[in-house]
């Protein structure tokens, strides 16, 4: 029998996350060989859209239609997929807000190894799994291994894999529901609060002009304003100036701010994390200053200039005024 | 309330070039500067300030060499009231999973109502404090970026998600947090705050006195090596005197429309 891979699929009001048909790919690095089989949880016809939908690329669906699992309380998430998978179940969660709040202890309810924030897989040796991750930040790679005979949590990142759009399969929704067993938690779900509108809203911007880290002084902010009328941007940021209160909330891209569709992207003391450029859509034109050569950014920029802001933006802002 | 804040040991990212040694085993471990890992000072932070808010204690922990007491140390600076180091041969090369066992066999020899971790550390992982909960059969949130508390039996918790939207959660105690960066501003510690403390004993703990043997905490994951990947095209860089540099940059950004 070929080994099973269990995809865990996120949705949202009827419609599945865009890592829904990558986490096929991602299997399939795994072992070609697997079938692979989507399981959806979630409650009334949100749920049945989003397992039909599923029908046409996994082989497998499996639905679990509960009252309580309407918005994705991963205490309960995790109990009803330990209710549902086998013993030696290979499963697979995006590496994301939802991820990594199940994934850590379903893999200790398995009894099961967790390779986290998988990048890229070097596939299978007997049943010995390697993998490729990241640390700090993406500065250096590791291969990561672990037997998985008795099956493994794993959580690939996000955009790390095609999405495998063949739609070949034509497969069939099994219900469930009926051995989740008990959904109960001592963590309950009370509200999402929507983020604030700010000031400028990014996510409409033709031209970013963004900071981060390099900045080093909420001073300099100033001179990021400055460049960004010069050109006629908007002002955006990266994680740590939003986390230092230097910008609001809304002004951030990333995978837990705003996510933009910009032309021209301009990178000013940004190192590139994944969680960054995750934001970041619809393959602007990037143009990336660090003072850092081995910064990671410069492996997605189109441009790149090896240079500290402090004193490169003042004298871009210049040049470009003078060109006007 | 007893609050714990697990924390670790790290190498500076913001202070060092992170390289891989020579033989692909590690990474260059000399001269680099360590500090305590970024996430775990929002954690130690947010203890402190609900400990000054409704009394209790809040005790810093920590899995790693003797060095290890300098972070812990620091931590104490900050205001956490005890340290406790746990420090053994038998543990290096724990996983996430090991480090999370070593954790519970301490925890469960205290009596403690809040447990806090940093969201992740250097290897990017995040796992600590979900494994952690769930070996105690504890509540777990993760990315957490508010916190309020209600009274001694529970907590409102606010996870950062997607969107910059937040998502609220009513939790009991006793319970498992991992702390993401921005729900507070960690206070400054300056030379004279470590010497505060520097004669504080902060016991350390072997895996004889948490009753765990090295078979306990074998790894279920191994890191193989470390290595720098094949740098794919990326970006055209821009050399020459920075006058020349902004010229051909004002160039391209004017082809490309990034100059209205």
């Amino acid at each position: 029998m070929s080994r099973q891979v269990f995809a865990y699929i996120l949705h949202k009001e009827g419609t599945p996350d865009d890592t829904a048909l990558e986490l096929i790919t991602a299997a399939k690095k795994i072992d070609p060989d697997a079938s692979v089989v989507a399981v959806v949880t979630g409650s009334g016809d949100n749920l049945n859209t989003v397992c039909n939908e599923m029908t046409a690329s996994y082989s497998e669906v499996w639905k679990v239609d509960h009252a309580d699992l309407a918005y994705p309380n991963a205490e309960l998430v995790r109990k009803a997929l330990v209710g549902i998978l086998p013993k030696d179940a290979v499963v697979l969660v995006p590496h994301e807000h939802f991820g990594l709040d199940v994934s850590p202890g379903l893999s200790v309810k398995l009894d099961a190894p967790y390779l986290p924030d998988v990048a890229d897989f070097e596939g299978l040796e007997g049943d010995t799994l390697k993998v490729i991750r990241q640390e700090f930040g993406g500065m250096v790679s590791t291969h990561v291994q672990a037997d998985i005979s008795g099956g493994a949590v794993i959580t690939p990142r996000p955009g790390s894999f095609q999405p495998d759009e063949s739609k070949s399969s034509g497969g069939q929704v099994t219900d469930k529901s009926g051995e989740v067993g008990d959904l109960t938690s001592t963590r309950r779900y009370l509200e999402i609060v929507e983020a604030e509108m700010g000031e400028v809203d990014i996510t409409k911007s033709d031209v970013l002009v963004s900071v981060g880290r390099g900045i080093e002084d909420q001073d300099n902010l100033e001179m990021i304003e400055e460049l960004a009328e010069a050109m006629g941007a908007d002002v955006s940021c990266s994680r740590p100036i939003v986390d230092a209160k230097w910008l609001e909330k809304s002004r951030q891209v990333g995978t837990s701010g705003q996510t933009v569709k910009p032309k021209v992207y301009v990178a000013l003391g940004i190192s590139g994390s994944f969680q960054h450029m995750g934001g970041l859509k619809g393959a602007p034109f990037i143009v990336a200053v660090n003072k850092n050569p081995k910064a990671p950014i410069f492996q997605v920029a189109d441009v790149g200039v090896v240079a500290d802001i402090l004193e490169f933006v003042p004298e871009l802002a210049e040049g470009i005024a003078e060109e006007k | 309330m007893e609050i714990l804040v697990c924390v670790k040991r790290v190498p500076d990212a913001s202070e060092n070039e992170i390289e891989v040694n020579s033989k692909g085993t590690d990474i260059e471990r000399d001269d680099l500067v360590y500090s305590v890992n970024e996430w775990d000072n929002y954690a130690v932070e947010e203890a402190i300030q609900i400990r000054d808010k409704v009394g209790g204690t809040v005790t810093v922990i920590t899995v790693g060499d003797e060095e290890a007491e300098e972070v812990l140390r620091r931590e104490m600076a900050m205001g956490a009231d005890k340290g406790i180091l746990i420090s053994d041969e038998a543990f290096e090369g724990a996983d996430g999973r090991g480090i999370a066992a070593i954790l519970k066999a301490e925890i469960e020899k205290g009596n403690y109502d809040l447990i806090l971790t940093g969201a992740q550390a250097d290897d990017g992982a995040g796992q600590v404090g979900g494994m952690l909960a769930a070996m105690l059969d504890v509540p777990y949130a993760s990315l957490v970026n508010f916190l309020e508390i209600i009274d001694d039996k529970k907590i409102k918790a606010g996870r950062e998600i997607a969107g910059g939207n937040q998502e609220m959660n009513e939790i009991e105690l006793p319970c498992v947090l991992s702390i993401q960066t921005g729900i507070n501003e960690p206070r400054y510690v300056g030379i004279r705050g470590i010497r505060k403390v520097a004669s504080l004993d902060i016991p350390v703990r072997t895996a004889g006195d948490l009753g765990l043997e090295a078979s306990a905490v074998a790894p279920k994951v191994n890191r193989v090596d470390y290595f720098v990947p094949e740098p794919g095209e990326g970006a055209e860089m821009l050399e020459g005197s920075t006058e020349e540099i902004i010229e051909k940059l004002v160039e391209i950004l004017k082809a490309k429309g990034g100059i209205k």
